[in-house]
């Protein structure tokens, strides 16, 4: 996290735009901006200004927004809700679908449903979370009328229409991680599927259903928990886009929102956010093996 | 038996859900009550409008705050908070008294002092309010609700400055908070407007809301422009900032949303075709391209230069490129705003004439032109920057000039173009932007149009004519007396050439046929606006 903050921070430095020019607006003079830099503490040097966001920061303290005055601790905390919903609510979504259809995959391969599940999976890499998205809007939003083009309910507004709203995000979002596991998902199971212990397993007639989930599944599993803790990057990235094209006031929109003002304290301490989620998933994964196979604990 | 039964019950949760889900229109905003949903031109960001020229915090400012006076659909300021006022004979005091039942969010009344001390605030910030300290007396409360404003010498621009329509638009705030030094953005929110900003369900970049103020009493003629009765006809207005101009389009086609204040042109087929929804111009003077010089580094620093452009931009170019269909633009060869009181043809051949490449490239001869390298900056990220510039490009190319296209972000740019350096150490030579109409109507609100040098807005121009032309422009005693110094600025801006002014365009905007009440102005105001 140390080496996170250190490095966004020197990045943000070095990267052209000045806060202060946006903020003065169009009608600034030079002398406006002059102001507002100093006002800002822009105009210190880098090891001071690190040196203040980093004792902040150890205290719990992310900073103020330079251009809403708010801390930015609550600008995060107005678009958790949002984002923690459609990243869980893909990635339920991404695991339910991918992990059967690998599955299916590996046990039908070489036929014609190995082959659409591959096709599946190459058309999932293949196209950008926002094509599909507005090909989603435009068939079930706009034609069908069957949900919401955008925005997002809360939750606390009632579980239909917090479900409504993240049907075609998460559908959108999850089609290039479901096509990820269910690649990993269908290499992993044709590599237990040719152990031996399967074909003792099938020698003893067990039936199918049996043999795939019971026997091989759970020995395939540490490779697909292991994806699903990768892929949580590549989730967090898909966010950033979904959630502008569907317009979520997520924390993806204020990163972005952020960016383009320069409003730094945010974009430091979204990164330092991101960086956490990534570094506590990819914990619960290596914790999960120990649940997948119980070889791991000794 | 047992599991038939479970398999129903599933079967018709699972169709239940689905139903819940998949039915029809469930998501719309806009059948709950008096809700009027908005998508506004940008997000609101500060809630400083003396703080920010951004028109988004002024057109917040507009819902939150009121004004002493106010601009009509006539140009003609009108008393708006004021009562009744009286000038004295010399032109030196002038006695405000404000009118009855004004109270502030909070409760409290306006009084006299807040507005002596919001005035005081504004005068510190704004590029007209800045002219008055020179020629400040005092200001004084004679009562609540009485004030005056007491001159050194004439001002006659005073009433007019007070009633200004664009930022930074002098509304009144409770004297606790308008004493927040001038350069520290205020937090409160507690005006004395039509609407009462909901700072607790604020989402910076996301959502603004306002309710209507059950407390203000409007004036009791029509609404024109900032100016008339101000009656709220909606319980509620949300500003739902949609960054993604599809995703807009899509939530106003499908009722998601009420009105899309400003969508770019290409989506204007789209929602015409729309029978649901009115697209049209609600601003009936737009906006200015402008295309700015570097005064201080070569070659632009030579005004033969600067001329040769000048007789080779063609606006039609420009604005076809930028707004498309003509109904939306318009060519302005005026420095000031067409359609306002100063704008003329004066002097105005060498950007309205033949665009003539011969004598361009006679000039850039004259001038000693050698091909140098020259930097146009552009903004990928703003069409209406991008367009202007490509635009300029071509023209430079059949010109002869070595431009190079500098492409960048928004805030790349106008943190660049604050560079004094030459070319070659990150410095520029040209670059675009735009003003609406009324920060251009005349010399005193006119930023880019000044020639005070290094003080001048970025490119800074020095051309200490106009500087001494402004200066009388604010001591012409009446309209055609201003009318007649703004021509001869006019002269000297052709001549000089501190920007080139790229021609008019208006935005479309768009919203359900079932609102009605729109106000045509060039802000816009969300009063008077009915959800049928």
């Amino acid at each position: 996290m140390g080496v996170v903050a250190i490095f966004v921070f020197s990045l943000l430095y070095l990267a052209p735009g000045d806060p202060a020019a946006v903020i003065a607006g169009d009608l600034a003079t030079a002398d406006d901006i002059a102001r507002i830099h100093h006002q800002l503490g822009l105009d210190e040097p880098f090891l001071v200004r690190f040196g203040t966001w980093a004792w902040s920061v150890v205290h719990g303290d992310l900073g103020i927004s330079i251009f809403t005055n708010l801390p930015v601790t609550k600008l995060i905390a107005q678009r958790l809700e949002p984002t923690a919903a459609l990243t869980v609510s893909t990635l339920i979504l991404s695991v339910l679908l991918a992990v059967p259809m690998g599955v299916i995959a590996s046990w039908r391969v070489g036929t014609w449903v190995d082959r659409a599940v591959m096709g599946f999976a190459v058309l999932g890499f293949s196209v950008p979370p926002f094509v599909l998205a507005y090909v989603l809007i435009l068939v079930f939003a706009v034609y069908f009328d069957w949900f919401p083009v955008q925005g997002y309910a809360s939750i606390a507004d009632g579980l239909v229409p917090f479900l409504r709203h993240l049907v075609l995000p998460s559908t959108a979002l999850g089609l290039i991680y479901a096509a990820l596991i269910a690649r990993i998902t269908r290499t992993s199971m044709l590599e237990v599927l040719s152990q031996d212990y399967i074909r003792t397993a099938h020698a003893k007639g067990l039936a199918s259903r049996e043999v795939l989930v019971s026997h091989a599944l759970k020995n395939a599993a540490v490779p697909i928990a292991t994806i699903v803790g990768i892929g949580v990057a590549l989730l967090i990235g898909g966010v950033i886009v979904t959630e502008t094209v569907f317009a979520i006031p997520g924390i993806g929109r204020l990163t972005v929102d952020a960016i383009l003002r320069r409003d730094y304290p945010i974009i430091q301490g979204v990164v330092l956010l991101f960086s956490a989620a990534y570094v506590i998933v990819n914990l619960l994964v290596d914790l999960s093996y120990t649940l997948l196979d119980p070889r791991v604990r000794y | 038996m047992a599991r038939v039964r479970n398999s129903i019950w599933r079967g018709l949760a699972a169709a239940a859900v689905a139903a819940a889900l998949l039915a029809p229109g469930a998501g719309h905003a806009q059948g709950s009550g008096k809700t009027l949903s908005f998508i506004p031109e940008a997000d609101l960001r500060s809630l400083d409008p003396i703080w920010t020229t951004a028109y988004i915090t002024r057109n917040y400012g507009y819902m939150v705050y009121d004004t002493l006076f106010a601009l009509d659909e006539n140009f003609k300021v009108q008393p708006q908070m004021v009562d009744t006022w009286k000038i004295s004979d010399d032109k030196l005091t002038y006695t405000f008294t404000l009118r009855d039942g004004l109270k502030w969010h909070d409760g409290k009344p306006v009084r006299s002092a807040d507005c002596i001390a919001s005035l005081d605030r504004w005068m510190k910030r704004d590029v007209l309010g800045q002219s008055i300290p020179p020629v400040l007396g005092e200001m004084k409360a004679i009562d609540d609700k009485t004030f005056q404003i007491v001159l050194k010498k004439p001002f006659p621009l005073l009433l007019e400055a007070i009633g200004k329509l664009s930022s930074n638009v002098p509304f009144m705030m409770p004297e606790a908070v308008a004493k927040t030094d001038a350069n520290t953005q205020i937090k409160e929110s507690i005006g004395s407007g039509p609407f009462k900003f909901v700072a607790s369900e604020w989402k910076p970049g996301a959502k603004a809301v306002f309710v209507k103020n059950p407390d203000y009493v409007p004036r009791k003629e029509p609404p024109s422009w900032a100016a008339g009765g101000k009656v709220v006809k909606v319980d509620r207005v949300e500003w739902d900032y949609i960054p993604d101009p599809q995703t807009a389009a899509n939530a106003l086609g499908q009722g998601e949303v009420d009105w899309w204040q400003q969508l770019p042109q290409d989506l204007v087929p789209l929602l015409a075709a729309n029978k649901e929804v009115t697209v049209t111009s609600v601003d009936p003077l737009g906006s200015i391209g402008v295309l700015r010089f570097n005064h201080e580094q070569p070659p632009f620093n030579n005004p033969k230069m600067r001329q040769a452009v000048e007789l080779v931009i063609d606006q039609k170019e420009m604005m076809t490129a930028l707004a498309g269909d003509p109904k939306y633009w318009r060519t302005c060869y005026s420095y000031f705003s067409c359609g306002t009181p100063m704008a003329s043809d004066a002097a105005n051949a060498p950007l309205a004439g033949k665009r003539d490449f011969e004598k361009a490239k006679a000039l850039i001869k004259e001038a000693g032109y050698n091909g140098e390298k020259i930097v146009v900056m552009t903004a990928t990220d703003q069409p209406i920057v991008n367009a202007q510039a490509l635009v300029t490009m071509e023209t430079l190319k059949k010109l002869g000039i070595n431009a190079e296209l500098a492409a960048m972000d928004w805030g790349t740019l106008i943190t660049r173009r604050a560079s004094h350096e030459p070319v070659d150490k990150g410095g520029w030579n040209i670059f675009f932007t735009w003003f609406v109409a009324p920060d251009m109507a005349n010399p005193a609100l006119n930023a880019a149009l000044r020639g005070n040098g290094a003080k001048a807005w970025f490119g800074w121009p020095n051309d200490p004519k106009i500087e001494e032309l402004r200066d009388q422009w604010f001591a012409a005693p009446d309209l055609a007396a201003q009318k007649k110094v703004a021509e001869q600025i006019q002269a000297e801006a052709f001549e000089s050439v501190p920007y080139v002014p790229t021609g008019m365009f208006v935005i479309p905007t768009a919203f359900r046929k079932n609102l009605k009440g729109v106000i045509v102005a060039p802000v816009v105001f969300l009063w008077n606006v009915e959800k049928g």
